[in-house]
């Protein structure tokens, strides 16, 4: 099996920062506010590795820094140490020390972002269409005719009607939103797809759906996933590998069905015996 | 013909530690068995002796809290189980090793052929092909041609207990583990699982199995190896 990303002490935190802040918060001090400084110590000391066609999910509370971690990935925000080297099908890339340029072009081309807020993941001003031909238009050559084309195959294959592509996404449910979010993110077929909580805050039928598209797509495409939730029926569903967030750290890893049937830290235990 | 041992547990034992309770709940205990490959060992002994406890630390769905599993991969190597890393696991899981469990977990549209021909799927075998064996094989085992199109969510304890059962077997892993893979079937239909199975023993599989009657471990065991409820220490 060959990685696809290899992550490696990642750290962020808001603020101004201090000697003490990773000293002074985490798990043991059950907050990730630094008492000396005041900032925010959302993530530290993430690493993982992920390897082609593999989901991984990160699981953990409201605040735990899992949106942080992808935000990070995806070139949203620069973290304040660590490093993470992409493999790509042209050579190792390091992604924090890549200039702008390069950045754009991975952001484009080969990675795939679903928002947790789709605010942030979709262009609420343009058609949904034009969402999806915003991306393709950055990312390769073709005419007006082919993107439409394109764009109209991708909301066809994420279950968006293709009669409201020329539409506002804002006019869309939460559910439509989440999918043409998918679709958007698909149009590149890029090898790593980052999913901050796709299903979460929709009806059950409206996820079931979802999820079903997510395997799909890992299964055609063999795209490798990173998968934010705190919904663990998503976890057990998606991901073949679980990382168990706290207070900006990694409190328990594991192999997704031994994290929820023979958990071992005491938090993750609870997260489990309060799901049932 | 003698067969090779495919799988040695030694002095396996499980405990859990329940840390809201702070209490150590001792499962199974200082299990020694082996698995020979076209042969079945059946776990035998009481409720709470700890027998799918054991066969969970060997899919790694328990970490094993001391002992050793010793399983001989395709390509020749003596691999600790225990000690496996998760993506070593996950390969063995994808490519030799399956687990035919008491419960399903299934996408909710996902329909029953998909359902059993995913392990064949993840092995990179086309749709066409998947979906034609896991007919030939849900045939076999009797489930209505007419379920095949339809998701497993709404069939019953038994139907999917053999929907469980076809997933398993499809890929025809080297090692099987099975808990209780009959519970809830009649008896025709029974007899149907047990000449599959014999038949996977034929072409190899080694099978670790839990049966809930005595007479099926008659009928399939090569060894049998008992379990005793383990002692909690005061
Ligand atoms: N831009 C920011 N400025 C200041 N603090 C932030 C910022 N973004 C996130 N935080 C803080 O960092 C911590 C981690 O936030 P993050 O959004 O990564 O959590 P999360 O695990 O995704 O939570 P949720 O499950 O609620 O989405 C939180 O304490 C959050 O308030
Ligand atoms: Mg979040
Ligand atoms: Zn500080």
């Amino acid at each position: 099996m060959d990685k696809i990303l290899e992550v490696k002490g990642l750290s962020q935190v808001y603020g101004k920062g201090c000697d003490l802040c990773f000293a002074s918060t985490g798990p043991e001090f059950e907050t990730n506010i630094c008492p000396h400084c005041g900032s925010i110590v959302a993530l530290h000391d993430l690493s993982f590795d992920l390897y082609k066609g593999e989901i991984l999910g990160i699981m953990g509370e409201s605040g735990s820094g899992k949106s942080t971690a992808v935000k990070c990935l995806y070139f949203d925000q620069m973290p304040v140490s660590g490093s993470a080297l992409f493999f790509d099908d042209s050579g190792q890339k390091p992604l924090f020390k890549l200039n702008p340029a390069q950045r754009r072009s991975l952001r484009n081309h080969r990675f795939g972002m679903v928002y947790q807020n789709p605010n942030l993941g979709l262009n609420f001003d343009i058609s949904a269409g034009g969402n999806i031909a915003e991306r393709l238009l950055m990312s390769q050559v073709m005419n007006y005719s082919e993107i439409r084309e394109r764009a109209r195959e991708l909301l066809a294959r994420t279950e968006v009607l293709t009669e409201r592509m020329d539409e506002l996404p804002k006019n869309f449910s939460g559910g439509m939103q989440q999918r043409v979010q998918i679709a958007k993110a698909l149009a590149t077929r890029p090898p790593l797809l980052l999913l901050d909580e796709v299903t979460t805050g929709l009806d059950l039928s409206v996820q079931a759906k979802i999820l079903d598209l997510i395997l799909e797509i890992q299964s055609e495409l063999n795209t490798a996933m990173i998968v934010v939730t705190h919904d663990l029926g998503v976890i057990r569903l998606l991901a073949g590998r679980t990382l168990v967030m706290k207070y900006g750290r990694v409190i328990e890893r594991g192999l997704t069905d031994q994290i929820l049937e023979d958990p071992q830290h005491a938090y993750t235990q609870q997260l489990v015996a309060s799901a049932l | 013909m003698t067969s090779k041992a495919l799988l040695r547990v030694e002095n396996l034992s499980k405990t859990f530690f329940l840390h809201e309770q702070n209490k150590v709940i001792p499962s199974s205990s200082q299990v020694n068995l082996t698995v020979y490959s076209g042969k079945l060992t059946a776990l035998i002994g009481p409720t709470g002796a700890g027998k799918s406890s054991v066969l969970k630390s060997i899919y790694r769905t328990y970490l094993p809290s001391s002992g050793r599993l010793l399983y001989e991969t395709a390509a020749g190597v003596t691999l600790d189980l225990a000690l496996a890393l998760e993506h070593q696991i996950l390969e063995l899981r994808r490519e030799e090793i399956g687990f035919v469990t008491q419960f399903l977990h299934t996408l909710p549209r996902q329909k029953t052929l998909d359902v059993v021909a995913m392990p064949l799927y993840r092995q990179g075998v086309g749709k066409l092909e998947g979906r034609a064996r896991a007919a030939e094989l849900l045939a076999e085992l009797n489930i209505p041609e007419r379920l095949w199109e339809v998701p497993p969510a709404t069939f019953s304890g038994g139907e999917k207990q053999r929907v469980n059962l076809a997933r398993g077997l499809i890929a025809s892993p080297r090692l099987l583990l099975l808990d209780e893979p009959t519970a809830s079937l009649d008896a025709k239909t029974t007899d149907r699982v047990v000449d599959l199975i014999q038949r996977k023993k034929q072409q190899g599989v080694g099978m670790l199995a839990i049966f809930h009657h005595a007479d099926l471990v008659k009928r399939m065991a090569d060894e049998v190896v008992e379990l005793s409820v383990p002692v909690v220490s005061a």
